[in-house]
């Protein structure tokens, strides 16, 4: 770990300005991602600003009928809210599809956005790795894959976003809300926030320097049955292989989001349109330009399997 | 005391101590944060220094240039040592490569450099600045590739590389049902919680280490002779292991720098190795290639019996010796077992719990699941048609116990079997499709001399010492237990003092013959200081008897404290062994029950219930024992379907080197568990009439899982492990 300066922010202004202030700053909130890869020197920022008392903290009904739940808000406050089990049943599922109950305690909702692949070669910096050291390559693309994103990937990168909670939020069409150093704020749609890897891995949302997530908001309810299907090689503490966030209708239309598959949660608004079709089709309109690997061919096949499952869940239910 | 002839009866048989469910002595210690681990070692070894170990960043070339600047003007730092400043270095005997690599670079993360400063945080920062240039040369990291390229080991711990009884070919030619299959076990880590962790410090020329590790005396001994200084000079503790599989068998790197580390910055140095240097700069459990071939006449009779593996190292290195349970096993007049063993540059394989029997059996069982279908036989019925009381290759040879039949008819009451349909994929749960396993269970029991001290003092208190090691497995329990026996006292006046080579040497912890072989050293000390206290009394030695702190003979009684007097006494003795163990074949057995559900849609399998029957002659303490057992039934699951080491196969190193990406079961994989102990005692194996069992738990257990997977699903999966990717393309179809 590098020696850093730290500060507490007293609002969030002030912290998206001492952002700008400090060229290469980072904000930390719960700490769980950003304290291991300080201590690994994957991250080296030279100076913290603490976010924890930014009164942030709130889950707040909407004039529009949805929900703002603000940055700081914990993982295990935002799955355990009434009206998130009640009216967004996949968003709290996830959230409990993740991590540990510990790591829940912690981790807060701008935090979970923005937590990094966990590519074992992002890991280890004696590997090349483009997300890490911007242009020294890609050590996954020809290594040990199984894990890793099967669409959307690049010749530069081909890490996963891990979050389970993104997938919900995006199968929600939830937005992101941030302050900007200037001090204008602004409203992103959870669609737009992650970016594709690129030639940029390392760039990983459309976030500006010094922009700061203040809170997530959820439209007004769906409906429907809410499903979030995770898949992986334990039964608990291990990142999705393929996961599915699923809000199905009474008359079988729906949305689809999947996580463990890409470098950002994946869903393609047209390939919904096939859902009364069911698995199959819609798989092969979701994955239709997939590239995977051949170490992890296999989740093109899975996530047709698992949407079967959610499908017949929701059917069930 | 020397173990010749089969054990009569003897003060360990009145079962007042010895075969208690017995609390582990140590309980209070561990759950109230006060047994000091190696890295804990606080007043022992005030104010030292940290060692943050830099590991290689290559599978295998030189370090071209080194540079050092930068990290040795960091703040706080106080030494680097490397190859070239360390002086003369030899290898421990027990060591495959150099502990200090450089300049050349024999494994990824073999040690280069350990950074030594005031603070950990320091040397971690510092050890960053560390700036190493190499070159690289081409390395073999594929056992498939160079598997051909495989020598005829010399011969081990697993015994001689080939055996062959008969006739195999021909038998096999000749036999009417007959199977030939390839399975594949992966490079396991052992992924235990407390790393690797030294505290070194030295006074004058003497070396005292306060490590975690399993066997104090080879410990000593490659500490000695890798610094090139007498073994005298060496002092070795290690009073608690927060596990160790036989990942702590050995001395390794975070010892010997610690002791380099000290030695030049004269004060104290703490090591712990980084938990993403522990997977490729410590040992693992090698992947391993077998083929196994079985043939059979129409009524289940195996006439042919072949089983040969491949697995890979580092030159000079060993190999896993998976055909070892196959020469036992099963009876059968026409055999045949072969090991070959080729050159790899992935780190230094070695034991891992139940080395050779586990990978071994997790092939063989498979297979003999595979033919008793092509007979149409039950598993169960098949086995036990092929069972066999003598050792199968030397007929002369009686097992000295073998209910392995008792365990398998038991397992299968117990656990319903009859309820298992023998057709695979027709029993559902919803979604789940659900299935049976079985798998017979063998490891075996080696007996090692072993040696204790027992003080007696004026208060009637009993002390053992000895340098054996308590890995979790409950040795300080059953020690205290064989002394109380012996000694016929209450366990809380007996304290037990383990794991400091100034004890007497032990067995250590390792091959399940510890707790057997570490309590008949103790027993065998008790024994003597019994002489030694009626010898005092002019008690009859023949008559005395020792009870409730008393010793009574010919209508007199003593007190042990007036017995010991104000000088306490003092004895020490040694077991060992005569030629029992070669005139008999020990081994213990067990029959694992697994019913697993896959999930239809995404192969998915989760274990619903395990059973595991055990005859392990005398079980010296059914709650540790209990423990060991469930233990290595978790560590069989996550063998069977998650544990693997991903090889890197262009850069020669497993990629996943932690804990998030190496996974072993959690909680929510390990369903009820149930284990079964055979009433057993077996006098060949010790005067305690044990054996191990710690290891027995694993052998099979990941055959068990995937017979019920295939009994599920239908799906026959030869390469572990057993994730969902090798089943889905066979499930039924999804809509």
């Amino acid at each position: 770990m590098k020696p850093f300066t730290y500060e507490r922010a007293e609002s969030p202004a002030a912290a998206a300005g001492a952002a700008m202030r400090h060229p290469g700053a980072k904000f930390v909130a719960g700490g769980t991602n950003l304290l291991d890869l300080m201590k690994l020197e994957i991250e080296e920022p030279m100076h913290l600003i603490d976010v924890n008392g930014l009164q942030l903290d709130k889950i707040e009904p909407t004039p529009e009928g949805g929900l703002r739940i603000g940055a700081l808000v914990r993982n295990t406050d935002l799955a355990a809210d009434e009206r998130v089990r009640r009216d967004y049943g996949v968003l709290s599922r996830a959230l409990v599809a993740g991590a540990s109950g510990q790591l829940r305690n912690m981790a807060t909702t701008a935090g979970n956005l923005l937590q990094r692949t966990r590519c074992p070669y992002f890991y280890d910096t004696n590997q090349p790795c483009n997300k890490r050291l911007p242009g020294s390559g890609c050590s996954a693309v020809d290594g040990a894959s199984r894990q890793l994103a099967i669409i959307g990937v690049s010749e530069a990168c081909i890490a996963t976003h891990p979050s389970d909670m993104a997938v919900a939020l995006r199968v929600l069409d939830a937005s992101v809300e941030t302050i900007l150093p200037d001090g204008t704020t602004r409203t992103i749609p959870i669609a737009d926030f992650h970016r594709l890897p690129g030639d940029t891995p390392h760039l990983e949302t459309v976030l500006q320097p010094g922009e700061l997530i203040t809170a997530v908001t959820l439209p007004k309810p769906l409906g429907g049955t809410h499903i979030y299907h995770k898949v992986r090689d334990r039964a608990s503490y291990a990142f999705a292989l393929v996961s599915i966030a699923a809000v199905i209708q009474r008359d079988g239309s729906g949305r689809v989001a999947v996580g463990g598959v890409a470098h950002k949660p994946w869903r393609v608004e047209a390939a919904e349109a096939e859902l009364p079709r069911g698995a199959k089709a819609v798989t092969e309109r979701l994955l239709a330009d997939a590239k995977p690997t051949k170490d992890n061919a296999f989740k093109v096949k899975l996530v047709e399997r698992v949407l079967g499952a959610v499908l017949a869940e929701a059917k069930g239910a | 005391m020397k173990f010749e002839t089969p054990a009569t009866t003897n003060p360990i048989d009145q079962l007042k101590v010895v075969g208690q469910p017995l609390d582990r002595v140590d309980g209070p210690l561990k759950t109230t944060g006060k047994a000091p681990y190696a890295y804990e070692q606080h007043e022992a070894a005030p104010n030292p220094a940290y060692g943050y170990v830099v590991g290689a960043a290559i599978g295998k070339g030189r370090i071209s240039s080194m540079d050092l600047g930068q990290a040795k003007a960091a703040p706080g730092v106080l030494a680097i040592i490397t190859a070239e400043n360390a002086g003369k270095l030899d290898k421990g005997d027990h060591n495959t490569a150099k502990l200090l690599g450089g300049p050349e670079i024999q494994h990824y993360h073999q040690a280069i450099a350990v950074v030594v400063a005031e603070t950990f945080e320091q040397a971690r920062s510092a050890a960053q600045l560390v700036r190493v240039k190499y070159e690289a040369a081409k390395g073999s990291f594929d056992l498939a590739s160079v598997k051909d390229s495989g020598k005829k080991p010399k011969e081990g711990f697993g015994g001689p590389p080939e055996t062959a009884v008969g006739d195999f070919d021909k038998a096999f030619a000749a036999a009417p049902v007959q199977l030939d299959a390839t399975y594949t076990t992966p490079d396991q880590s052992h992924a235990m919680i407390e790393p690797h962790a030294t505290i070194a410090a030295w006074e004058g020329d003497k070396l005292t280490i306060w490590t975690s590790n399993q066997m104090v005396g080879w410990g000593v001994g490659d500490m000695a002779k890798t610094l090139g200084i007498q073994k005298e000079n060496v002092r070795l503790i290690s009073p608690f292991i927060g596990g160790g599989f036989g990942g702590k068998l050995f001395l390794r790197a975070d010892a010997l720098l610690a002791a380099l580390g000290a030695r030049a910055v004269k004060r104290p140095v703490k090591i712990a190795l980084q938990r993403a240097l522990m997977i490729n700069n410590t040992t693992h459990r090698p992947a391993t290639i077998q083929r196994i071939r079985l043939g059979a006449t129409k009524d289940g009779q195996l006439s042919a019996i072949a089983h040969e593996s491949w697995s890979g190292d580092l030159p000079g290195g060993e190999p896993e010796t998976a055909v070892s349970q196959t020469r036992l096993l099963y009876a059968g007049a026409n055999r045949l077992t072969a090991m070959r063993l080729a050159e790899l540059d992935l780190p230094e394989g070695n034991a891992m719990r139940a080395p050779g029997e586990a990978p071994g059996m997790m092939a063989l069982e498979i297979a003999v699941d595979e033919m008793a279908e092509k007979l149409g036989m039950d598993p169960v019925e098949f086995r036990i048609l092929n069972d066999t009381q003598v050792d199968p290759e030397k007929p002369e040879r009686p097992f000295s116990q073998r209910r392995l039949i008792e365990c398998l008819r038991t397992g299968a009451e117990k656990f319903g079997w009859d309820k298992r349909n023998a057709k695979p994929g027709q029993t559902r749960e919803g979604r789940w499709l659900m299935g049976m396993g079985v798998a017979a269970a063998l490891r075996n029991n080696l007996v090692m001399k072993s040696a204790a001290r027992v003080k007696l003092d004026k208060s009637g208190h009993i002390t053992v010492e000895t340098d054996m090691t308590d890995i979790g497995t409950g040795s300080y329990t059953v020690i205290a237990q064989t002394a109380a026996e012996t000694l016929g006292v209450s366990l809380d006046k007996v304290t037990v003092r383990l794991g400091d080579s100034t004890f007497p040497v032990s067995c250590g912890s390792g091959g399940q013959w510890g707790g057997n072989s570490s309590s008949s050293g103790v027993y065998a000390a008790c024994m003597k200081l019994r002489a030694a206290i009626t010898l005092k009394t002019g008690l009859s030695a023949t008559e005395a008897i020792f009870a409730d702190g008393k010793v009574s003979a010919g209508g007199r009684s003593v007190s042990l404290a007036e017995a010991a007097g104000d000088k306490g006494l003092e004895v020490e003795d040694t077991m060992e062994y005569g030629d029992l163990d070669k005139k008999f074949q020990q081994s213990t057995f067990g029959a694992h029950y697994v019913e697993v559900a896959v999930d239809s849609f995404t192969g998915e399998t989760r274990v619903r219930r395990m059973l595991a029957v055990c005859a392990a002659g005398r079980i010296l303490n059914p709650k540790t024992a209990r423990s060991q057992v469930i233990g290595a039934m978790t560590m069989g699951v996550g063998a069977a379907l998650m544990e693997e080491l991903k090889v890197d196969k262009k850069r020669g190193f497993f990629v996943n080197h932690d804990l998030a990406s190496y996974e072993v079961p959690v909680h929510a994989d390990i369903p009820h568990q149930e284990v079964i102990f055979l009433d057993e005692t077996d006098p060949i194996s010790s005067p305690l009439k044990a054996k191990g069992v710690g290891e027995l738990g694993i052998c099979g257990v990941g055959a068990a899982v995937a017979n019920a997977i295939y009994n599920a699903t239908g799906v026959r999966v030869r390469d572990y492990p057993i994730t969902l990717d090798k089943l889905i393309d066979q499930l039924p179809a999804v809509a």
